[in-house]
């Protein structure tokens, strides 16, 4: 039974470890200016974690066949413990943890602690159960007002998000079911959501942020690849949870301000 | 010291509803317990399978039960979630093998409150039918998961199973929160009043330190869950807004003002992080007390053990704010949690670096509890290990509410603490029962189990990576996600696989009740103090004899001593401490 417990352990080491380093299944191709920060770190961790998974699985495997009781007369070694090498461990196992924080700390501070810059793209995406909606502000630079009692979510775009169309600063807001985004531009990004809590997730950004009721979030982003790109609901909110599902068009500046046009002209 | 607390001797009973219903002996109050979570773990068990099969083939037509909807899949994943967290990974190692086992440990006759321990059984129990209840009534089973997270659970409207069934879903989570209180009282009580003469707090097995510990974490916890519980149940039925905003439902205006969905969250995981500790600290007090007596060594590191078992247990109550990165929470406290969560770490690496020092230089007896105990080693690190990228939020932005997760807590709170629990059935059953569990079947279930749990949970790791969103009744929505669908057919088919293999262990259970070998007072040579008194232990646990400690726990071959193992209560003149 002990060579077949070294046996299973290390296969199962083997096999696990395999899949991580092979990137069978890995990380989508990362198209927003966060992604290579984020991935590095991602990566960083994965090897320290990685090499501790296999010397601990290697160990354990190896001692339970090593130290098998085989009914010879061999001694076992009597003792509580060794100070020396338990400080030891202990402490770099604390550096390693620590140490794995404070690098990841500053990328989450510029995702996070930062405001997006003064010239970025406003949008707002609102999350019901279970679509997304997404508005510009138009030319004016305002998103419009909105009521909670205009809300109608079965009329879709406007209705659904409650807009106050006798608003001045709503007349020109453009409300749309897919999110256009231009390339290279700083996206400025207020989730809210009208019901339950929802999540705005999109792998390819390396962006999750969770809308939730009762708050406006800001965050905000960069996409750098022109292309399109999944949204997936990353919070349970009911029983169409798994449809909630929304796509990102990131296309080139002009063709951005021509898709905007053409919804301002479509509203007329 | 213990100093002058005494039980309040109660003679044996000898009607039957007294002996083995409303009894007050920890021991049948400990095997209540065990034999509930054993129900609940085969209730659970076969929602997982049900889930398993509606993911690979959504339209399938079940006998009895018909199609799977999405829905109903919901249901499905939220009282798996519920009945394995609260009624099988808390009842079975603390209710169950804490209660019979602490007061023999430490040399108790019983627990410090038996009538409170009756009644904390009882009320568990009328907890896990309502529970059940909910599956039964107009609507179903709630959907809003296990964490219930409102204003989801908050409003009847926002899904089918959120009418009664949510209710009786919140009720049930109260009950047991009172439960576990009185649970927990009794545990601590009795862990500082009532151990024997010479057991001093650096004698007690690991096992009495982590069912101590676990008690204090239940203490501290489940009193927050409890009131959270019933401001849930005030903003569902009475109107009140502690946890709902202004929303709109199904474009319907709800008369709710003001709430924050975010206050639940804060509630709920200051339970319910100390909650996983709770699930694991037991698992980890069996394992070293297995590790060390089956390598017939003393513990590596005993008081280091001691520390980091008191150390998990106060960073528990320190970093709940990992569950909520993606919230909306102050993104600065961000910073704080992620680094007391990943200070958790070093407390953890001293127990396995321990545990692996034990086995140094040992001579291993490989029996069942030991191969458990071996295989919650290595579970322990393959779940542990995936704890340190999602305790950097950073990592969190792709990772969170991912399968990544789910593979995370099912190996470390899920199959590592049922390993602790099958380890300490396979070892305990002797003392318990009088007989043996059969070796040949015990190592079939452990080789079937180890290698399936891996097969299940491991790959989910891969799936999380790849954006694999949790709590998806399908994935056929999201085209990059649909083409994860091989890897969890294969994970579907383990699934099966290692749920058919809990059958060996059911079988073998109940068959060596009856028909197992018989087994001596101490079959494993073990030092405790449960295997110095009769099997199965008399009413007051020691036949009318107090023992009295001289020893530690785990002194195995001992230098100058003739037998490999000396007992706790044997003779100071023993050289050992």
């Amino acid at each position: 039974m002990g060579l077949a417990l070294l046996a299973i352990i290390w296969i199962i080491t083997f096999i696990s470890t395999y899949f991580f380093a092979a990137k069978t299944w890995w990380l989508p191709k990362g198209v927003a200016a966060a992604a290579p920060a984020i991935d590095n770190q991602f990566a960083f961790t994965y090897v320290a974690m990685g090499i501790v998974f296999v010397l601990a699985q290697g160990a354990l495997g190896f001692l339970v066949w090593r130290y098998r009781d085989r009914g010879d007369l061999r001694k076992v070694s009597y003792s509580h413990g060794n100070t020396k090498l338990e400080v030891l461990w202990t402490a770099l196992t604390a550096m390693l943890f620590i140490g794995l924080n404070l690098m990841g700390s500053p990328i989450w501070a510029a995702e996070r602690f930062e405001p997006a810059k003064p010239d970025a793209l406003p949008v707002e995406v609102t999350g019901m159960q279970f679509a997304w909606y997404f508005r510009y502000t138009g030319n004016d630079g305002k998103f419009g007002a909105t009521k909670p009692e205009l809300i109608d979510p079965s009329s879709g775009n406007e209705a659904a998000i409650g807009l106050n169309t006798n608003d001045p600063a709503a007349k020109d807001d453009v409300i749309s079911g897919t999110m256009y985004l231009p390339v290279n531009r700083e996206v400025d990004l207020q989730l809210r959501a009208i019901d339950v809590i929802h999540s705005f997730f999109v792998p390819a950004f390396r962006f999750k942020q969770d809308a939730v009721p009762g708050l406006r979030i800001h965050m905000h982003f960069t996409p750098t690849e022109i292309g399109d790109y999944e949204i997936a609901c990353a919070e349970l909110c009911g029983m169409g949870h798994y449809k909630m599902h929304g796509m990102v068009k990131v296309v080139s500046q002009a063709d951005f301000e021509k898709w905007l046009a053409d919804r301002e002209a479509a509203k007329q | 010291m213990a100093t002058t607390a005494h039980v309040h001797a109660h003679a044996a009973p000898q009607g039957f509803i007294r002996k083995y219903i409303f009894s007050l002996d920890h021991k049948v109050i400990g095997l209540q317990y065990y034999f509930l979570a054993l129900t609940a773990v085969f209730v659970g068990m076969f929602l997982s399978l049900l889930m398993r099969i509606h993911l690979i083939w959504p339209t399938a037509q079940l006998p009895l039960i018909g199609e799977i909807k999405p829905e109903t899949y919901l249901s499905l994943l939220t009282m798996h979630g519920t009945i394995m967290v609260f009624f099988v990974l808390t009842t079975a190692p603390q209710g169950g093998f804490g209660n019979y086992f602490l007061p023999i440990q430490i040399g108790a006759p019983d627990m410090a409150f038996p009538v409170l321990n009756m009644l904390s059984f009882w009320t568990t129990f009328v907890a896990f039918l309502v529970l059940i209840a909910a599956f039964f009534v107009a609507g179903g089973a709630p959907l809003h998961g296990w964490t219930g997270y409102a204003p989801l659970s908050a409003l009847s409207n926002s899904g089918p199973g959120e009418q009664l069934g949510a209710d009786l879903w919140i009720t049930s989570i109260a009950l047991f929160c009172v439960a576990s209180l009185m649970g927990a009282l009794n545990f601590i009580t009795t862990t500082l009043d009532l151990r024997a003469k010479g057991m001093t707090l650096m004698r007690l097995p690991l096992t009495v330190w982590a069912w101590f510990i676990t008690a204090i974490l239940g203490l501290l916890a489940f009193g927050v869950l409890l009131s959270a519980g019933i401001l849930l149940l005030l903003d569902r039925n009475l109107g009140t807004s502690f946890y709902v905003p202004l929303v709109v439902v199904n474009g319907q205006l709800m008369g709710h003002k003001g709430g924050s969905p975010l206050l639940w969250q804060h509630l709920f995981w200051f339970f319910g992080h100390p909650e996983v500790y709770i699930a694991i600290l037991p698992g980890m007090g069996v394992a070293s007390q297995l590790l060390s007596t089956f390598s017939r060594k003393p513990i590596f590191g005993y008081r280091a053990m001691v520390y980091a078992i008191v150390a998990i247990g106060l960073l528990g109550f320190m970093v709940w704010g990992h569950h909520m990165f993606m919230s909306g929470m102050s993104p600065y406290s961000a910073f704080a949690f992620s680094l007391m969560t990943m200070s958790i770490g070093v407390p953890s690496a001293i127990k396995t670096f321990n545990w692996l020092g034990t086995l140094w230089g040992a001579k291993i007896r490989l029996h069942s509890p030991m191969l458990f105990a071996i295989g919650f080693v290595s579970l322990f690190v393959s779940g542990g290990l995936s704890g340190p990228f999602l305790a950097q939020p950073v990592l969190d932005i792709p990772l969170h509410d991912t399968y990544f997760v789910v593979g995370h807590f099912h190996l470390i709170m899920g199959v590592a603490a049922i390993f602790g629990i099958f380890g300490a059935t396979y070892y305990w059953f002797p003392k318990m029962f009088g007989r043996m569990m059969d070796e040949n079947l015990a190592r079939i279930h452990f080789v079937i189990t180890l290698v399936g749990t891996y097969a299940i949970f491991m790959p989910m790791h891969y799936l999380g990576m790849a954006g694999q969103t949790r709590r998806y009744s399908q994935f056929t929505e999201v085209a990059y996600q649909t083409k994860l669908l091989p890897l969890q057919t294969f994970m579907s088919y383990a699934a099966f696989i290692t749920i058919g293999a809990q059958l060996i262990f059911l079988f073998n259970l109940f068959w060596s009740m009856w028909k197992g070998a018989k087994a001596s007072d101490n079959p494993w040579e073990a030092t405790t103090l449960e295997w110095t008194t009769a099997t199965p232990p008399p009413h007051d646990n020691f036949g009318g004899l107090t023992p009295v400690v001289n020893h530690g726990p785990y002194e195995y071959n001992v230098p100058g001593v003739s037998k490999d193992y000396v007992m706790q209560t044997d003779p100071a003149s023993a050289p050992a401490h």
